[in-house]
């Protein structure tokens, strides 16, 4: 169980998060779904220690992690598919996917997940010595999300992973997000595509302006008046 | 199926092996056959390749644009010279004033006296790193290109250790074809190692984008200072090399001007190629040499010009810009050489293991 409690980060004069409390229980997918510039990757990237907190609490399996180096967090099993397809271009594709095994040690065991990758992501097996800079956007983003799970994971955070995709990888993208949790592994999962964020998601939240306005049951966010009008694009 | 997938290592390990003995054969005949001023040229080769290889570590693999390189050749340069350097013969240089006392009787045998270098100028480079690998790109090229301004400005004014601007003469000619072309053989395979380890992937990763390397957990800041340190440590030992080759040092070589013919090489060779640049080291070498004649007094058939320096540098500028607009890779991109790209091209069938180019 992940746990943020009253989590503030300032960007210089900007209040970015005003103290949000979120619960991230073991096994689920929780979304995050908001405007932009709401504070979404905001709240990502402080739970990874990419931005440093001005307050407030990240709780992981009861250990406070709040101001630990990322290399720990990623070594405590929480990692993030950063937003924006954030693959290392000039790297081929089996490079990109060691560096996801990065504060990993044992070598076997990397190289059985690396075949859990490719069986997962066939398309990434037959160009593994291709440069990640030459594919398309899908398939950048599956390599994204392949090189999080050489972390072995416990908890995947995906910040806008359909961002900018056709409908196919859309759907494919969302696919592979259920079979990923089926498999065991927690999700947090940050979506400008609220509907379908909400509808594999077992519980959402939705912020604004660095702040957490409404949380419940996906399912029943989905049908909410106020969160229809304001997300879902639905008079 | 098993045979198949095995046979195209051994063959590997054997052109290697050919092309190592075929090489240590060729220094042996050079060393012994050429006239001196050719194998001045050719051990200059090897400690370009050097320079090139350290430069291009950070440049190139690490992605930080470092403009400080001679002044990390400097600090390897009067290192190793004064530390091997005999007292009489120190004592001979320092006319103006003399030297420090505890500097006199400091005396290394050539070997430990280069590692020092090393050692001195990857400790400065280390502390410039913490202090300056904070900044964003261009303000790293600009901190980077003052250090190296100041040392020569420092070395110019402590008369009583570096004898100033006069510079030292006399340094014993330690550095023969071996060391110089062991040296670049040991270091390049160093770095072969070191950029297929997780350290050269973490380097890479930096490169290519620094917030996703950070969100793997790769400390960025620290691998950054790493790579810094381990390219200003090989630039020392390229200087301590480069002062018992030419014999003679003074603050005015190691004017920033020497890092642009460094940069030169790694451009034209291939930001982020091992392979380009040593290839580029070589051929920049000895084209230099080869094109002196453009300095002095050209017959162009119909008149004949006066000499002018430096129009070598000229046509090696005019190069530089013709490749950064029409190959902005270099010679190799940031591909490496392998055997298997010689049967590609189809050079290996026909040819055999013994013949494979020299080389590494
Ligand atoms: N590095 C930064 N420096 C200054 N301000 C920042 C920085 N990063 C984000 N902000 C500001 O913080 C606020 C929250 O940004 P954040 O990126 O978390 O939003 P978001 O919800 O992820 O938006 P989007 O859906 O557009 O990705 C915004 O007002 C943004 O301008
Ligand atoms: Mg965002």
């Amino acid at each position: 169980m992940l746990s943020i409690k009253n989590l503030s980060v300032h960007y210089g004069g900007i209040h970015a998060l005003r103290g949000i409390s979120l619960d991230v229980p073991a096994g689920k997918i929780v979304t995050l779904v908001g405007a932009n510039g709401a504070g979404k990757s905001t709240t990502l990237n402080s739970i990874m220690g990419l931005v440093k907190a001005g307050g407030g609490s990240v709780c992981w399996n009861g250990e406070e992690i709040l101001g630990s180096p990322t290399k720990a967090i990623v070594e405590s099993g929480i990692v993030l598919v950063p937003e924006g397809r954030r693959i290392f271009p000039n790297l081929t594709v089996d490079e990109n996917l060691s560096l996801g095994a990065y504060a990993r040690t044992n070598k076997d065991e990397v190289e059985a997940d690396r075949e859990r990758v490719f069986g997962l992501f066939p398309r990434l097996k037959e160009r593994h010595k291709q440069k990640a800079g030459t594919f398309s956007g899908g398939e950048q983003q599956m390599l994204a999300v392949g090189r999080a799970l050489m972390s072995k994971p416990k908890v995947l955070m995906m910040d806008e992973p359909s961002l900018g995709l056709a409908p196919l990888f859309v759907g494919m993208i969302f696919d592979i997000i259920r079979q990923i949790n089926a498999a065991g592994v927690t999700v947090l999962l940050v979506e400008q595509n609220a509907k379908a964020a909400l509808e594999v998601a077992d519980t959402g939240y939705v912020m604004e302006t660095g702040t957490i306005i409404f949380s419940g049951n996906g399912k029943d966010l989905l049908v909410d008046d106020r969160v229809r009008k304001a997300y879902l694009g639905e008079a | 199926m098993n045979t198949l997938q095995k046979k195209p290592m051994s063959r590997d390990a054997m052109l290697t092996l050919g092309a190592a003995v075929i090489g240590l054969v060729l220094l042996f005949v050079f060393d012994s056959t050429f006239d001196r001023f050719t194998m001045q040229i050719f051990k200059l080769c090897a400690i370009n390749i050097i320079l090139a290889l350290s430069l291009n570590l950070i440049n190139g693999f690490t992605g930080l644009f470092s403009l400080g390189h001679a002044g990390f050749m400097a600090v390897g340069a009067y290192t190793c010279a004064l530390l091997a350097m005999t007292p009489d013969q120190k004592a001979t240089n320092f006319v103006l004033q003399p030297i420090a006392p505890w500097l006199l009787d400091l005396h290394l045998p050539f070997l430990p006296a280069l590692l020092v270098s090393g050692l001195i100028a990857g400790f400065i480079g280390w502390f410039l790193g913490v202090v300056a690998l904070r900044l964003r790109d261009d303000y790293l090229a600009i901190a980077t290109l003052g250090f190296s301004e100041i040392i020569r400005v420092v070395l110019t004014n402590t008369q009583s250790i570096t004898n100033g601007s006069l510079g030292l003469k006399g340094i014993p000619r330690y550095t023969t074809m071996w060391w110089a072309w062991g040296s670049a053989v040991v270091i390049t395979l160093f770095l072969v190692l070191l950029i297929k380890s997780s350290y050269g992937r973490a380097f890479k990763s930096i490169r290519d984008n620094e917030i996703a390397a950070e969100s793997m957990g790769v400390d960025v800041f620290g691998m950054k200072v790493l790579s810094f340190t381990i390219s200003s440590f090989l630039a020392g030992i390229a200087g301590g090399l480069l002062a018992h080759y030419l014999t003679t040092i003074d603050p005015k070589q190691f004017i920033f001007l020497k890092t642009f013919d460094i940069l030169l090489i790694v451009v034209l060779g291939g930001v982020g190629s091992i392979t380009g640049s040593i290839v580029a080291a070589i051929v920049v070498t000895i084209s230099m040499e080869a094109l002196r004649f453009l300095d002095g007094p050209l017959n162009l058939g119909f008149m004949v010009t006066n000499g002018v320096p430096g129009l070598r540098m000229v046509f090696f500028s005019a190069l530089l810009m013709v490749v950064v607009i029409f190959r902005q890779q270099g010679l190799m991109g940031t591909s490496e050489f392998s055997w298997d790209s010689l049967s590609r091209i189809g050079l290996l069938p026909k040819r055999g293991p013994k013949s494979g180019k020299g080389g590494e």
